[in-house]
């Protein structure tokens, strides 16, 4: 194990060096560095380039200076990392540890929920094989997969962004919504809940008749212009999921599930009054992420404590029921601030922005207005990039299901009576996750790349932005850092892929 | 309860008796025709792939060569992406000023003049035809389907094969150089070309794009062929006396090539994608030559006032890919030799049929 581990890292730095070499002296070939200032009118021209063929080694021909640089990379084995300096002299380093933490943002989100959504509406696709819903979700991954992300992103802004501003001026749906919409949901949920002609029009009916009400009479009470939930939503809302992981995990039947996922709750409803009289200017992320770790804890230990068998289950119901509570209680929170900042100066009654990755005036204020201002302004951006990964989750869950469906264990799983819903979720889920697990371990592995078309689209100045003007000016240090870096971890992420896999899966040897 | 169970088995049985008359005394390549044929979003896709093809080459007109040495085959089109013709100003439809609106007007009642009109898909802000740029940009998408097609899948190809057939160290050392390829950012092979080779139009792009998009296919074919040699038909014909060749050829691939051209397709929707992506970023097809990926980069900012600017690379590029990777959606289908069809009630009717008349034999 040890042994292969360290083989693997071995070759992942041979390969490192290769890919490295060739990146830098292509690039190099590319385009000259002094190309723009030789064509400049400069009185200086003369000066500036002989000081920037000084400052970038340009005198050393490019395989040659590849080992410079390499020499500043190795430093690290000392203490020492030195990337470089970029054309206008700025460190390298400090240039991609400004872009981190702002890519990190921005793709996170949206692989997590593009991985969640699309491995739960894959493995649906497959249980139902062949039904309206797995036709329906074929052709809309395919569209997906087929889209241009700079395309869809125009169209995000034009009509998510600024159509709901312009929604928000009045606050009031217009008729052809509250007709369109409540259509929209209906095929949706009939599509969703399956079954023949006839049940199909039942709940296509109860779901557009209720859509239509609620939407009357959010619009009645001016909702979207002061959104909130209330402890009665969040508590129902929250009761709602609990009881559905309760019933996915441990069967709908199943009393002492629902139990678990209840008390969870209304710990949560407890929680909420104080929570929301903790001052904003409390809070910061560490803190938050700190509370959330507590509280899925929390919810763990009241889960277990119902526990008579299936501890793990219940402990699971227990920590993912407190989390979701704990979500809808910051929405709620957050639409209670809603209104405040939409209609302050900085916002000016447009919520919705299509640029940039924060707005500069929020710094001021407490934790809670910048934990809107980022969420809205990661809105566009993450919907972007998990429309288009979504897809490929979608897929590859279901193929993968349908081919675990198709195994011997799980005929003996049905033959020996289990019901339909342990056989999917006990058995044939976990081992199609395996395949999966690779998947999602090597796109983790991506993201710190960056979407880097996403990212100059809405001007966030990540790790993509910075790649392409290093490429569009010609600047080989930051080019040649970002590389290193990225690809780097592309490589201990495919390690780790692999590492995973002989984990999860017993038949794979890893060394063979 | 009991009743049900009895029609489902019933049920069952029909369906395998169904298959089996299906699959009954048809070759490989009959049993997957007739499978793709069956399948009819790839049977829409691919009639309209060739559709869009002949179109957009007969219109457009061929262009290769450089720019010092055109070789050029007019189309049909009466413009082409340097002709500059004279802004049209009109009004829209509420009362804006509209610059170079789309002449195409399909429906007979609204009241314009009926038909396609001199600029169907309207002008640019200077005056160029909308249409002839994008159908220039669309034959350029196709132009990287097929180079990157032929080159990706050739490379892929070939490198997985040896490399899963042969093992040990030729597949080691094969495997580590693809994933030093796939540590390869494009958009540096696209910077590199559009430097040094931007006058020479997409050709040199799409070849390049080729040589570094095989990775994946490469990985798949080797996996393929490490599970296809250790099975019973490639002993039984090692033990004839077959050659490492003819068993790679005659044996193995032919079975491998239902993982091929799927991973194939794949490639060419990628490929697609990958080239408008890098010409949106400003790193792929260089001016003035334009592709459905500059074209959307140029005019995304006057979606407003000129939205069909927006919308008609986008139809193109989303149409190209989505068929593409229906073809490959039927293609998989077809070489799948697991792949369970639903049978559908109109089956079981021919099936009852069949059965009926060979009774009243």
């Amino acid at each position: 194990m040890l042994a292969f581990i360290g083989r693997r890292i071995a070759i992942s730095f041979l390969i490192l060096f290769g890919s490295s070499f060739l990146v830098y002296n292509m690039e190099a070939i590319a385009g000259d560095p002094l190309a723009g200032l030789a064509e400049s009118n400069a009185e200086n021209k003369v000066y500036l380039i002989q000081r920037l063929t000084a400052q970038l080694q340009l005198d050393v021909p490019p395989p040659a200076r590849y080992f410079l640089w390499l020499k500043g990379i190795a430093g690290i084995f000392v203490g020492n990392l030195d990337f470089g300096k970029t054309r206008s002299g700025g460190e390298v380093l400090d240039l991609i540890s400004a872009a981190v933490p702002i890519t990190l943002r921005l793709v996170t989100a949206a692989t997590f929920l593009a991985i969640i959504l699309g491995v739960s509406i894959g493995v649906l696709s497959a249980i139902r094989q062949y039904s309206r819903l797995d036709y329906t979700m074929t052709f809309i991954s395919f569209l997906f997969f087929s889209l241009p992300v700079f395309w869809i992103a125009v169209l995000l802004k034009q009509y998510l962004a600024i159509g709901f501003n312009d929604f928000l001026a009045d606050g009031k749906i217009s008729t052809t919504y509250l007709i369109a919409i409540p259509i929209l949901f209906g095929v949706i949920a009939a599509t969703f809940i399956g079954g023949g002609r006839k049940r199909f029009w039942i709940s296509f009916g109860i779901a557009v008749s209720s859509s239509g009400l609620v939407m009357q009479l959010l619009n009645a009470i001016s909702w979207f212009q002061k959104p909130g939930l209330g402890i009665v939503l969040v508590v129902l809302f929250s009761a709602g999921l609990g009881i559905t992981v309760a019933g996915l995990t441990m069967g709908f039947d199943n009393k002492v599930g629902r139990y678990a996922a209840l008390s969870v709750v209304a710990l949560g409803a407890i929680i909420y009054v104080p929570f929301n009289m903790v001052p904003g200017s409390w809070l910061n992320l560490p803190i938050m992420l700190g509370m959330a770790v507590v509280t899925a804890f929390i919810g763990g230990v009241i889960g277990r404590f119902w526990a008579k068998e299936d501890r793990g289950a219940l402990t699971r119901i227990g920590a993912i029921t407190a989390v979701i509570t704990a979500l809808f209680t910051i929405l709620d929170k957050l639409m209670q601030i809603w209104n405040p900042y939409v209609n302050s100066d900085a916002i000016g009654g447009r919520p919705l922005p299509t640029i940039s990755a924060g707005n500069d005036l929020m710094t001021s204020h407490n934790y809670w207005w910048q934990l809107l201002d980022v969420l809205l302004h990661l809105l566009l951006p993450t919907l972007g990039i998990m429309l288009i990964s979504f897809a490929g989750y979608v897929r590859y869950a279901r193929s993968s299901l349908l081919e675990v469906m198709n195994m011997d264990y799980i005929r003996t799983a049905r033959a020996k009576g289990l019901t339909e819903r342990t056989v999917v979720v006990r058995h044939a889920l976990r081992n199609a996750m395996i395949p999966l697990t690779t998947l999602i371990a090597f796109d983790l592995s991506g993201l710190i790349g960056g979407a880097f078309i996403t990212e100059s689209i809405y001007g966030w100045k990540g790790m993509g932005t910075v790649f392409l003007s290093a490429v569009g000016n010609q600047d080989l240090n930051l080019l040649m850092g970002v590389f290193f870096l990225t690809s780097f971890l592309a490589l201990m992420g495919n390690l780790l892929a692999d590492i995973t896999y002989s984990a999860l899966d017993p038949r794979i040897r890893m060394g063979k | 309860m009991a009743k049900k169970d009895k029609s489902l088995e019933a049920g069952a049985a029909e369906a395998n008796s169904i298959e089996m008359r299906e699959t009954a005394g048809l070759s490989q390549g009959q049993l997957v025709r007739k499978r793709f044929f069956r399948h009819r979003g790839a049977m829409i896709s691919m009639i309209y792939l060739v559709f869009i093809v002949l179109f957009l080459f007969t219109a457009g007109g061929i262009h290769l060569g450089t720019k010092n040495a055109p070789f050029t085959i007019p189309g049909w089109w009466h413009w082409t992406i340097n002709d500059l013709t004279e802004v049209a100003y009109g009004t829209g439809d509420k009362g804006q000023l509209t610059v170079g609106a789309p002449t195409m007007n399909l429906n007979p009642f609204a009241g314009k003049a009926f038909g396609i009109g001199d600029h169907p898909f309207g002008q640019d802000t200077i005056g160029h035809d909308y249409f002839a740029l994008v159908i220039r940009g669309a034959q350029q998408s196709i132009m990287v389907l097929l180079v990157v097609g032929f080159i990706g899948g050739l490379i892929g190809t070939v490198l997985g094969a040896i490399s899963g057939f042969f093992g040990k160290f030729i597949d080691a050392v094969l495997m580590r150089f693809t994933d030093l390829i796939i540590t390869i950012p494009t958009v540096i092979i696209g910077s590199v070309i559009g430097m040094r080779l931007g006058n020479l139009g997409v050709f040199p792009l799409a070849l390049f794009l080729g040589f570094f998009a095989w990775t994946g296919l490469a990985r798949l074919v080797r996996g393929d062929f490490l599970t296809l040699r250790e099975r019973e038909f490639v002993d039984a014909a090692r033990v004839a006396g077959a050659s490492n060749n003819r068993i790679i050829f005659k044996h193995i691939l032919p079975n491998a090539m239902g993982v091929i051209i799927v991973s194939i397709t794949l490639l060419l929707s990628g490929a697609i994608l990958l080239e408008t992506a890098l010409s949106y970023v400003g790193f792929g097809v260089q001016s003035p030559d334009v592709s459905l990926g500059t074209l959307i980069s140029t005019y995304q900012d006057s979606f407003q006032a000129s939205p069909w600017l927006f919308w008609w690379p986008g139809f193109f590029i989303i149409s190209i890919a989505l068929s593409v990777n229906f073809i490959g959606d039927g293609l998989r289908d077809a070489f799948d030799p697991r792949q369970k069809r639903k049978i559908t009630r109109k089956d079981i009717a021919a099936a009852h049929k069949v059965e009926k008349a060979a009774k009243a034999d």
